[in-house]
């Protein structure tokens, strides 16, 4: 029983609170961050992969399977200790929008081509009928129509990400996981700060996730109410 | 003499290693109504999609008011078209899908307005103007602010059909337009695509399955049987007194499935 009292403090918690609360701060902004820049990369991975040269499809296949299928973190110190001996150095907060945005970008172009393929192809095919241009058929036809449905899922994306961030304390971004790590090493006391550190991430990803089910409720709703019945179904009439 | 609208000279398609169409020579005159009739997948549907550039012919020309639509000269020969072309050529045709094809993200009258508005550049105001003309045409301008899902097939089929109006086709291709619709409502739409035949001005070819439509509308019927166009001409004579044995068995197999329904 000692022990266990001993090992919980309110007095180290109240001492941890203000650094780790300041680096709350850069936690969120480096997600908001990582996460434009997937947003952003990812648009790239989907436009590359529509090129209609087959082995330029394959490559950047290959290159975003690799991206996805190692981990992380791997690739965060490889940007940041690896880069330098080929002559690129970067502060670390740089590359840990690059190395997490490269990351999820492959994540969100997945989800931004499902959103592209669910238009079915007569969408397409009234749009070239009533003569769009190809410019005018992605802006008005077919992203109007592909973005909605997806976006619950880029929401999660956005709460992973929250998550993930910490990672970059590896490369010395001192977010709220590496002040609780620094203000651990110098107390010898691990448990109040990590607490604290836990606590601000559940904080803000609970009711960031009941918010995007609301909005996939709402989603789902507004797509069935609106697409529904159009092309289904009907092409069987029984004699 | 006046010219044809619409010029097929030795169409051939394939698709992979299936000929679809062997050797199409088809003309239509400007405000002429043309059926094509024939068992499915002898290659009606793929004869306009192709003028709708949605399918691109393997060989043959294709024209629209003398002007080759899959080509242009260059220096007196014949090269394949670049999407300038087409985009040009194409503003003469319109056409009507079996599935609608209505955008489900806009409202009707967006849906009629958007592309004059886009694509041709006409004011908003005047946009809006053709298209409630055009809805009361098909009897569904109080529709106007709703979404097609909210509609029912022979609905959003009459809206799809006030939508390619809107944008003043010469040619209007209609691909099975009441295929895929409950029986209930197919008459509200032939009775529409009725009404614009008579209008006169525009061509219109009509992929069909109603005999009996067809002969009614129609200036000429064409029968198509495995990529061949075997037999045409005015509406009595085809269906009346059909010449070749397999257009006979074709029209008795459909006056026997139209009865037992």
């Amino acid at each position: 029983m000692r022990d266990i009292i001993n090992l919980w403090d309110w007095d180290t918690l109240f001492d941890a609170f203000p650094s780790i609360f300041a680096a709350m701060w850069l936690t969120i902004g480096l997600t908001f961050a990582c996460y434009a820049f997937a947003l952003v990369f990812g648009i790239v991975w989907t436009v590359l992969r529509r090129i209609p040269i087959r082995p330029i499809y394959w490559l950047v296949t290959f290159i975003m399977n690799f991206i996805r299928t190692t981990p992380p973190l791997v690739q965060l110190i490889l940007i940041y200790v690896g880069l330098p001996d080929v002559g690129i150095i970067l502060g670390s907060i740089t590359a840990a929008i690059l190395g997490l945005g490269i990351h999820f970008s492959t994540y969100i172009s997945e989800i931004y081509r499902s959103g592209i393929e669910s238009v079915s192809k007569g969408q397409w095919e009234a749009a070239t009928a009533l003569n769009y241009t190809k410019f005018q058929k992605w802006t008005k036809i077919i992203l109007p129509q592909a973005i909605p449905p997806v976006i619950p899922m880029l929401g999660n994306y956005l709460i992973i990400m929250f998550k993930e961030v910490p990672l970059a304390s590896a490369i010395g971004v001192s977010g709220m996981l590496l002040m609780a790590n620094i203000y651990g090493a110098k107390h010898l006391e691990y448990i109040e700060p990590l607490t604290i550190v836990a606590f601000f991430f559940l904080l803000m990803s609970y009711p960031s996730s009941l918010l995007i089910k609301r909005l996939e409720k709402k989603m789902n709703r507004r797509f069935e109410k609106k697409v529904g019945s159009s092309d289904n179904g009907k092409e069987v009439t029984a004699s | 003499m006046t010219e044809p609208i619409v010029k097929y000279t030795d169409v051939h398609k394939y698709f992979g290693d299936l000929e679809v169409l062997k050797g199409i020579d088809l003309e239509v005159m400007p405000g002429e109504k043309l059926s094509l009739i024939g068992p499915s997948g002898s290659g009606k549907t793929t004869i306009i999609r192709m003028l709708m550039t949605l399918e691109q012919p393997t060989s043959g020309v294709i024209e629209v008011e003398g002007e080759p639509l899959w080509h242009k000269e260059v220096n007196g020969q014949l090269v394949p078209a670049d999407e300038k072309h087409l985009h040009k050529v194409r503003g003469k045709i319109g056409m009507v899908f079996q599935h609608f094809n209505l955008f489900p993200h806009m409202t009707i009258l967006k849906n009629c307005t958007s592309a004059p508005v886009n694509v041709l550049g006409i004011s908003k105001e005047e946009a809006k103007e053709r298209a409630v003309e055009m809805l009361e045409k098909v009897g569904l301008a109080d529709k106007m602010d709703n979404y097609p899902a909210q509609l029912s097939g022979g609905q959003q089929q009459r809206v799809a059909i006030a939508r390619a109006l809107v944008m003043q086709p010469k040619v209007m291709l209609f691909d099975e337009a009441t295929s895929a619709l409950d029986p209930e409502t197919v008459g509200e739409v032939l009775e529409i695509i009725r009404d614009i035949a008579k209008e006169g001005k525009m061509a219109m070819i009509l992929v069909t399955h109603e005999m009996e439509f067809a002969r009614d509308v129609s200036d000429r019927i064409v029968f198509l049987e495995d990529g061949v166009l075997t037999e045409q001409g005015p509406p009595e004579e085809v269906l009346g007194n059909p010449k070749s044995e397999r257009l006979k068995s074709f029209l008795e197999r459909f006056i026997q499935t139209s009865t037992s329904n």
